[in-house]
């Protein structure tokens, strides 16, 4: 037991590093949201899924079928990134526009907005699956079969770790990811709009009467949140090489439970939710098995909140410093 | 595999809507449905595409001769689910009334669908469910035309023992109703050819097996054994070749059985992958009269060569037009002939035991070979080339 854990701790490491950033650029979206409106979007998953399919469509439209090399690969790369964020915010706001915004205004309750979310998340994923699958990607009766993406970018390793490899797809990952937090923790602490965001976070009211334009932020915080699932999206495509039209909804509980594993509202604690989520779950495996993964990292959620309500980090979005 | 084909031919039913209970009514009949349940649009759809088309090449043929008593061939697409799949068996039984059925396709949603069935007194035929338990129920009316997962796992264990001649093999499964039955079926006959099994279990929900892959990676098998579906076969596949476990062969069962497998991991590292069956599946190379004549037939019809279960698919919609041939259009005659066959199939020599399991037991095996899955022959006497 203990042997295997030598033996696979730094594959494990990897792996957990790679995925866990994965699950932070997700749990951004949420715990953003949260932050500003209390209110958990459950759609956010799908927002994520279309950041996928967003990714899918560059390389689909282009007709890549080989790998490729050089600038034409780091092209390509920045090409999907930006498609998938595209996708993902661009969902995000329409999101916020349709599904949540006429509650606001209304003044109904959370609750209303829950199912609001519920709904929408359903409604996406069979527009995809009877839909945009089968006729955007000209998949006709395919709708519901993962799609893949050909090689774009060779498995080669960069350096190995105590004679374990790292290829050059999880370097991406981990890299592209953390560069994503510190551009948005920049965004947040040191802009106007992220100060506006942090106003409407700490009093709504306060905000309004200072002349925060509020619509303006919460339509702010979805585009931006919805981007980092894009971005979380094509990272994904990039290194697994497949997605599907209910792909969300794994990740969006995985995402979210790193959101409260962090501390839900707070952005740092997002990014230590899902690296922390992502390593437990590869290092438990190695004991239990990984038909134990979802047992485990859900037993570390519940130990967490027992003896730290506000998970690791706690600090929430609005009592952030300015 | 679970594929259970059902054919539900309900006796009488005439033309449209004719209040008949359970199709008692005689001679009145000129259409007979028979159904077909399985996984028609969903993630496994590619191996249950093949059977249905088998089924509908038969009756097809069978209407062109213009016979008196029509057959229609209703679909039900359950996408593998067994509540759906109950809900439309429930469909099939009282508003469709269909005669006879083909399916389930999968294990899990016949064992759901079996009793409504059952219950309902239609016969069925399943051409790709291949859990053992479902057998064990004592159902009358459900029947099975291909060997179950009791021969399935250990033929190929004999296999990996045999002719692959691995002594340490790595069995995942998948956790599903077919999957984990058959990697067992697999580890127990594995354990009895002094072989060292080491396993692990991955949810094919989940699209990152690496913790799965890490064990592997550390535990330098020369064989793996994935007892689950191609599409989780697939992602897994590749996740191994790309950790770097090259020279481990790879094994699977009948669920793997699809070029979903070769397009998830990607053709190179699909190559030479090894999926055992207990379907047979022609080849266009094939000699035999018989099956020659139904491949082409196949592929004049759906311009595809006849992939995984096809042949069975065809085999048991071939039982119940030869029923109903016979002048048996009730699903209680019906069911009194699936008794009594006993005629040379595609896949085999069709013959029910009185358990509902076909008589003829062969497994084989198919390699993947420049990317496409090739027949290398029984398992029992295949070699690895």
């Amino acid at each position: 037991m203990l042997n295997d854990f030598v033996n696979q701790f730094w594959p494990a490491t990897i792996d957990g590093l790679a995925f866990g950033s994965i699950y932070a650029l997700i749990a951004l979206g949420y715990t953003m949201v949260y932050g500003v409106l209390r209110l958990i979007n459950f759609a956010h998953s799908e927002v994520f899924m279309i950041g996928t399919f967003g990714a899918m469509f560059v390389p689909f439209v282009l007709g890549i079928n080989s790998a490729l090399t050089g600038l034409a690969l780091v092209g390509v790369i920045i090409a999907m990134i930006l498609a998938g964020m595209l996708a993902s915010a661009g969902t995000a706001i329409a999101l916020e526009r349709i599904a949540y915004r006429p509650l606001r205004k209304r003044g109904a309750s959370r609750l209303a907005a829950l199912i609001s979310a519920i709904g929408a998340s359903i409604f996406l994923q069979e527009l995809f699956a009877l839909l945009v699958i089968p006729e955007v990607f000209n998949r006709p009766q395919q709708g519901r079969i993962q799609m893949g993406l050909p090689r774009l970018m060779e498995r080669t390793e960069l350096f190995s770790i105590f004679g374990h490899s790292v290829r050059v797809d999880q370097v991406l990952v981990i890299v592209a990811a953390i560069g994503m937090m510190i551009a948005l923790d920049a965004l947040v602490n040191r802009t106007k709009i992220g100060r506006g965001i942090r106003a409407t976070a700490q009093n709504p009211e306060a905000a309004v009467l200072m002349g925060v334009d509020i619509n303006r932020i919460v339509r702010m915080t979805f585009f931006i949140g919805g981007g980092m699932a894009g971005v979380a999206g094509a990272l994904y495509l990039i290194s697994y090489e497949n997605t599907n039209y209910y792909i969300g909804f794994l990740f969006g509980i995985k995402a979210f439970t790193a959101a409260v594993l962090g501390g839900i509202g707070n952005l740092r604690g997002a990014l230590v939710g899902g690296v922390v989520l992502g390593l437990v779950e590869n290092y438990g495996a190695i004991f239990f098995g990984s038909d134990w993964k979802h047992v485990i990292s859900f037993t570390i959620l519940v130990l967490v909140l027992m003896f730290r309500p506000t998970g690791i980090l706690g600090e929430s979005l609005q009592q952030a410093r300015a | 595999m679970a594929l259970t084909l059902g054919l539900a031919a309900c006796g009488d039913g005439g033309t449209e809507a004719k209040p008949a209970d359970g199709g008692s009514s005689a001679a009145a009949s000129d259409t007979v449905k028979i159904g077909f349940m399985g996984d028609l649009t969903g993630p496994n759809a590619g191996i249950v595409i093949p059977p249905r088309n088998g089924a509908k090449l038969v009756i097809d043929e069978y209407n062109k001769t213009n016979p008196a008593v029509k057959v229609e061939l209703v679909e039900y697409d359950s996408q593998g689910d067994p509540s759906k799949a109950v809900a439309l068996a429930q469909q099939a039984i009282k508003t469709d009334k269909v005669a006879s059925m083909i399916g389930p396709a999968f294990s899990g949603e016949s064992a759901q669908v079996g009793p409504v069935l059952e219950e309902a007194e239609i016969p069925s035929i399943t051409a790709s469910a291949t859990n053992t338990k479902l057998a064990e129920n004592g159902w009358k009316f459900w029947h099975r035309i291909l060997p179950n997962d009791s021969v399935q796992g250990p033929g190929i264990a004999d296999f990996i023992a045999g002719a692959a001649a691995a002594k340490n093999v790595f069995v995942i499964d998948d956790k599903s109703e077919y999957g984990k039955p058959l990697a067992d079926a697999v580890r127990a006959q594995l354990a009895t050819k002094g072989a060292k099994v080491t396993d692990d279990s991955l949810d094919p929900a989940e699209s990152d097996f690496s913790s799965v892959v890490n064990k592997v990676a550390a535990a330098k098998p020369d064989a793996i054994f994935f007892g689950g579906y191609y599409a989780a076969a697939g992602n897994l596949l590749k996740q191994l070749r790309d950790k770097g476990v090259k020279d481990a062969k790879f094994f699977s069962g009948d669920g793997s059985l699809d070029r979903g497998l070769i397009d998830g991991a990607g053709a190179p590292n699909a190559e030479g992958a090894l999926v055992g069956c207990p379907c047979y599946i022609a080849t266009p190379d094939v000699t035999d009269a018989k099956v020659k004549g139904f491949a082409d037939a196949y592929k004049a019809a759906f311009s595809a060569d006849p992939s995984i279960y096809a042949a069975e698919g065809y085999d048991a919609a071939t039982v119940f037009i030869e029923a109903i041939k016979a002048g048996n259009t009730t699903p209680d005659k019906i069911n009194t002939f699936i008794g009594t066959v006993d005629l040379a199939g595609v896949s085999k020599q069709v013959k029910f035991g009185p358990n509902g399991e076909v008589e003829a037991k062969d497994i084989y095996m198919y390699q993947v070979k420049d990317g496409a899955i090739t027949l290398l022959g029984k398992a029992a006497e295949a070699k690895l080339g």
